[in-house]
């Protein structure tokens, strides 16, 4: 059973991150990590193999040179390899530019079953899972909540508007799954030691059969044109519950506002 | 500007969010029609017409039964190369969000997500999307044809002008690929559990809570102050809490008096579902957390210290 698992490096707190006024692209220069959506898709990676009892977990990232410290926590949690795809020329790529590239490191690895996470915390897209399955021509199922592989197919419980749908796709497939799936593991110190020694390859655009106009700012067909601040929110306030008494502070506020 | 929206229905109903989308098309320009995929969705094509379209056009098939996107992709990507659309529009869902990254890909187009507005400026598209967990409000726009675009769910409402559809058969041919996801069960009503969407006051639970058994206290909270106890998508999906209890993009809308946010990061999923609730505080233990960035009264704390000591002041002030 080989799984490959999509692994996104995203800025360490999104919420205080900017996008750069000069290039409009994020910037991606503060403190970064391994996306937290990601860690639910690599632990279930590590469960299926576990499960199969034999297999191998690919970690594949598509980001900066940097990204690599990022990949390698991947392989101190456990995943048995990682390929990072890296190049001046993807820098700007948009979703489907991002897909191709992802999809031809994927390809590359002939994967039983690719794994994502629910979404990027900076970007929110939650869509990149559907354009990979359309380049693969692989069968996609998302929000998985749940997550069986059996007999050449996975069997999927997933959270819509309405309610639980079961959806079952044969082997290979590409399945994103929630935040709620599992309970990541953290990285053992073994694990930590032990990635150093682990294969990590390093891809070029070229090296994956890719023209300089499929991707990067070339390759993609979505802009960002300017930049604004949200409407001014009311008059907001913070307390940290130092002492003990912010229950007492909210108690308050509520009664002042006649919310008692 | 030939402009399609893709419209999606529900137990016989064409759902808001997408006729939603169709009102700010004709709103934007005169030529646009709708798509509707589906098995036996002929009938529903009098209520796109009454909606705001003025041709719809009918993929009806066996192979379009199950709410699954990818033979969608394939009844799209032939459409709008036949007819030449120039722009593809789509209301966000579950189900809608892979149908359009999966069109997106085929046809090498650009999408933009969660807009909350779009707009003609000097002949050209432009859509806004709020971006960073909402914090920068983004002008975003396409270089090429077909542009496609996600909306948020429930920016746009739906507007009945009382037109008649001119109605068109389409052919459907699906791909192997595209069959191969099947529907074991589909989703249905999942009514047990309390009713939230009517509550004064809203106590909402989320991850941070820890363990199932916590609700307990959100409960007595809930229960001082007169109102119903909420929670989040992870613990929903966790098996916590009941469906019909969850707020959000794939739950209900609440607009309460007061809402209590307790151990939830605020992911915009959350927020859409309760964004115009009257008063929010949030009590969250990260002063990161993106609650923040919209709560009106944001308390950096420990919940399991916090809630019983406020549910203890509450009930001594309302005796
Ligand atoms: C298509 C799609 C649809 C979705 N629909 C929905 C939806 O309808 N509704 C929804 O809610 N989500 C939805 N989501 C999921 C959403 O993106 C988030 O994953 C989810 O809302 C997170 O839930 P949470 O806040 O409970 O958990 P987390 O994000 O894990 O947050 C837990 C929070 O608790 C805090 N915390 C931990 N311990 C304590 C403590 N002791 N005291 C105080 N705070 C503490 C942490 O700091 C953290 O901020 C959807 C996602 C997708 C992709
Ligand atoms: N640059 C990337 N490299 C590898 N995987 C990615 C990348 N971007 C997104 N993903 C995967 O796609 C999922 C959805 O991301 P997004 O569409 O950015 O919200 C993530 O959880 C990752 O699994």
């Amino acid at each position: 059973m080989k799984v490959a698992v999509l692994v996104k490096e995203v800025p360490e707190s999104s919420a205080r991150t900017r996008i750069d006024p000069g290039t409009l692209r994020l910037d991606r220069n503060g403190a970064a990590t391994l996306n937290p959506f990601d860690a639910n898709a690599l632990e279930e990676a590590l469960r299926v193999r576990e499960g199969a009892g034999e297999g191998e977990v690919v970690a594949i990232m598509m980001a900066p040179a940097k990204g690599a410290d990022s990949l390698r926590k991947a392989l101190a949690v456990g995943a048995d390899r990682a390929v990072h795809v890296s190049d001046e020329a993807l820098a700007g790529s948009d979703l489907v530019a991002t897909a191709r590239a992802l999809a031809k490191a994927v390809e590359r690895e002939e994967p039983d079953l690719v794994l994502l996470g629910q979404q990027g915390s900076d970007s929110d897209g939650a869509v990149l899972w559907a354009a990979l399955a359309d380049l693969l021509r692989l069968p996609v199922v998302s929000q998985a909540a749940t997550l069986e592989v059996a007999e050449g197919a996975v069997t999927v419980k997933r959270q819509t508007e309405y309610g639980y749908d079961v959806i079952r796709a044969p082997l290979p497939c590409v399945v994103a799954v929630s935040d709620a799936i599992n309970e990541p593991r953290y990285p053992s110190l073994k694990g930590i030691m032990g990635a150093k020694k682990k294969p990590f390859e390093t891809l070029a655009t070229a090296e994956l059969g890719l023209g300089g106009d499929e991707v990067g700012e070339a390759g993609s067909r979505t802009t960002v044109e300017a930049l604004a601040d949200p409407p001014a929110r009311g008059d907001a306030q913070r307390i940290e519950d130092e002492g003990g008494d912010a229950a007492e502070k909210i108690v308050a506020y509520l009664t002042e506002r006649k919310l008692l | 500007m030939p402009t399609l929206v893709y419209l999606e229905d529900h137990e016989g109903e064409l759902v808001k969010g997408a006729l939603g989308v169709l009102a700010k098309a004709r709103e934007l320009g005169d030529d646009v029609a709708a798509v509707l995929c589906g098995s036996g969705v002929g009938e529903l094509a009098p209520q796109a017409g009454r909606f705001g379209a003025a041709r719809v056009y009918v993929a009806d098939d066996p192979a379009l039964e199950a709410p699954l996107p990818q033979p969608r992709v394939d009844v799209l990507a032939a459409l709008v190369g036949e007819k030449g659309f120039d722009t593809v529009l789509f209301g966000a869902s579950v189900l809608t969000a892979d149908v359009a990254a999966g069109l997106a890909a085929r046809l090498g187009a650009g999408l933009n997500w969660d807009l909350v507005d779009l707009e003609v400026r000097d002949g050209k598209l432009h859509g806004r999307r709020p971006a960073l967990q909402d914090s920068v409000v983004v002008d975003v726009g396409w270089t090429s044809e077909p542009r496609l675009a996600l909306v948020r769910s429930g920016t746009f409402d739906p507007v009945e002008s009382g037109g008649e559809a001119e109605v068109e058969e389409v052919r459907v041919e699906v791909q192997d690929f595209s069959r191969a996801a099947v529907m074991v069960e589909r989703a249905h009503a999942e009514s047990e559990g309390p009713s939230i969407e009517d509550a004064d006051v809203i106590v909402a639970g989320g991850r941070g809570l820890g363990d199932p058994e916590k609700f307990a206290l959100l409960e007595e909270l809930a229960k001082a102050l007169g109102g119903a106890v909420a929670a989040t998508r992870a613990v929903v999906d966790a098996g916590w809490y009941p469906y019909a209890t969850q707020v959000g993009q794939t739950g209900k809308n609440v607009s309460p008096r007061l809402y209590v946010a307790c151990g939830i990061s605020g992911a915009v999923q959350h927020k859409v579902g309760m964004q115009s609730s009257g008063t929010i505080v949030a009590i969250n233990k990260d002063p990161n957390a993106p609650i923040f960035e919209y709560a009106d009264l944001g308390v950096v704390g420990d919940l399991h210290e916090i809630v019983p000591k406020l549910t203890e002041l509450v009930r001594e002030r309302r005796s």
